[in-house]
């Protein structure tokens, strides 16, 4: 009523209404209103602290952040790999996970870190897209996918997530490559790696790397960085999944075992 | 009958009228009259300033808006009530461009204009406001674009449109001598726009303010453009 509003009374209703996310919020983009409640005090980063092996607890629940995925721009597009192995510790719990979320066929994300929480949050993004060009009747852009990404993740800071994935699509900008992480750190470049196996990426990537490969020239680069990964790091492996983002969307390029490209490529190494 | 029905905005009458909205509509048409024309590759905003006391700075009534470089409104109504649509519209703009990272297009900002207005035709305790806006811009694509907003929350996109006082004549005079060929040039679209609020002003540069927004540039405020033009309109 009129007189609640002079006197700054809020009711109830309101209040409730507020956390719950009622009015004007498609216009907000979903990330005034954070998805869960977190209670006054609790300190979900300590907790899982508390649990790993480095508290006192005698718990020994690691959450491992085993995966490599990269991705890297050039010419003609941007390339996407990633591997496949999902570990609890030293457990295989799978080994055809599917480490890249597509979006739209336009937008692709990948995932490392905690497995739950990366499908989750990136589910998410997906629905948050989707309603976006359902009300604006135009694509999201990278950037802007990218953005309200990082802001969920910003909204629960400190609070124990664990994902550190790539945005990458075409928009009228052109190719867009992101990297998005539990702190809310966003970066836009040339070429990403993540997870615990990308080091060994890294090094493979940025020593075969020019801007002006061919198709295929990139397609194996992306290979051999994910399979020399998974060669040295225990907590990557299973198979490359190869994705090729393009003006017009992105293809599949190839799902390969890893065991097998490491033979090709032992033929130069030994 | 319908004195008994327009006490609450939140209900309806028996033959399916808010009232309050429609009264809200009629508080627009004692406003100022304001003009927005659509060209090829320029938009312009024409309002009628209203005379003022003798004393009063002229430079403090300001009818035409900036909402962000690449849109602005015009409005006709209650100025107060344009004031806080004018504040939020550009918070959201701001806010657009930090989430988005992108300029805001016309049509987003004229929705979330519109969507406020309806709120607040579906409230308690709440009145609706009492101005209808003209909003021009050109999107970051290019397009140009020229919509309208009304007390009850809708919007339309418009060639060429009128609010205000004597809205109708005015209109009437645009879609008589609107000519989508002269729409490529910027000299035809001002003069159409200029014309048209001649219509109902009383003659003069001097009651006139003008904002032209060209492709590429952002918006110039022809605050003194009366200057200018008056020449101009007298050839006009």
């Amino acid at each position: 009523m009129a007189l609640f509003d002079v006197s700054g009374y809020k009711s109830h209703l309101e209040l409730r209404g507020k956390t719950l996310g009622t009015g004007l919020r498609h216009f907000n983009f979903g990330t005034t209103n954070q998805e869960f409640a977190v209670p006054a005090g609790m300190d979900p980063s300590g907790f899982l602290k508390s649990c790993s092996h480095e508290g006192q607890g005698g718990v020994s629940i690691d959450l491992n952040h085993g995966t490599t995925t990269l991705a890297f721009k050039f010419r003609h597009g941007v390339i996407v790999a990633v591997d496949s192995r999902a570990s609890a510790g030293s457990y295989i719990a799978s080994k055809e996970a599917n480490k890249v979320i597509e979006i739209n066929p336009y937008l692709l994300g990948t995932m490392s870190g905690s497995a739950a929480d990366c499908q989750y949050w990136e589910r998410l993004l997906a629905k948050e897209c989707r309603l976006y060009k359902l009300r604006n009747k135009k694509r999201i852009s990278v950037s802007a996918a990218s953005k309200l990404l990082s802001n969920m993740m910003l909204g629960y800071r400190g609070m124990g997530l664990s994902m550190g994935s790539m945005i990458i699509g075409w928009d009228n900008k052109g190719p867009g490559l992101y990297y998005v992480d539990d702190n809310g750190t966003r970066l836009s470049g040339q070429m990403f790696s993540t997870g615990c196996g990308n080091s060994y990426a890294y090094g493979v990537i940025d020593s075969g790397y020019r801007e002006d490969m061919t198709v295929e020239e990139a397609y194996e680069l992306g290979r051999r960085g994910i399979t020399h990964a998974t060669h040295r790091d225990a907590y990557s492996g299973g198979v490359v999944n190869l994705y090729h983002m393009q003006e017009d969307g992105w293809i599949k390029v190839c799902k390969e075992d890893v065991s097998e490209l490491i033979h090709r490529y032992r033929k130069g190494m030994f | 009958m319908a004195m008994s029905y327009d006490r609450a905005i939140t209900v309806f009458s028996p033959d399916g009228h808010l009232f309050q909205v429609e009264y809200a509509q009629e508080a627009v048409k004692k406003g100022s009259t304001a003009v927005g024309v659509r060209g090829k590759k320029i938009v312009v905003l024409g309002v009628e300033k209203k005379s003022i006391a003798k004393l009063q700075d002229d430079r403090t009534v300001r009818k035409i808006c900036a909402l962000d470089d690449n849109v602005f409104l015009a409005f006709a109504g209650l100025t107060a009530d344009a004031r806080v649509v004018v504040n939020r519209a550009r918070v959201e703009c701001q806010s657009h461009r930090l989430t988005v990272e992108d300029p805001v297009t016309v049509e987003y900002i004229t929705r979330f204009i519109s969507s406020i207005k309806q709120r607040y035709t579906q409230s308690n305790g709440r009145r609706p406001f009492g101005i209808s806006s003209l909003i021009v811009g050109f999107d970051f694509d290019g397009t140009p674009h020229l919509y309208q907003t009304e007390p009850s929350g809708t919007y339309h996109a418009w060639k060429a449109n009128a609010i205000g006082r004597s809205a109708k004549t005015v209109r009437e005079f645009l879609e008589k001598h609107y000519k989508e060929e002269d729409m490529e040039s910027d000299t035809e679209v001002i003069k159409l726009a200029i014309r048209a609020l001649l219509e109902v002003v009383q003659s003069g540069g001097k009651n006139i303010e003008l904002a032209i927004m060209k492709q590429d540039e952002s918006m110039k405020v022809c605050l003194n453009l009366w200057y200018l033009y008056s020449k101009k309109i007298a050839a006009v």
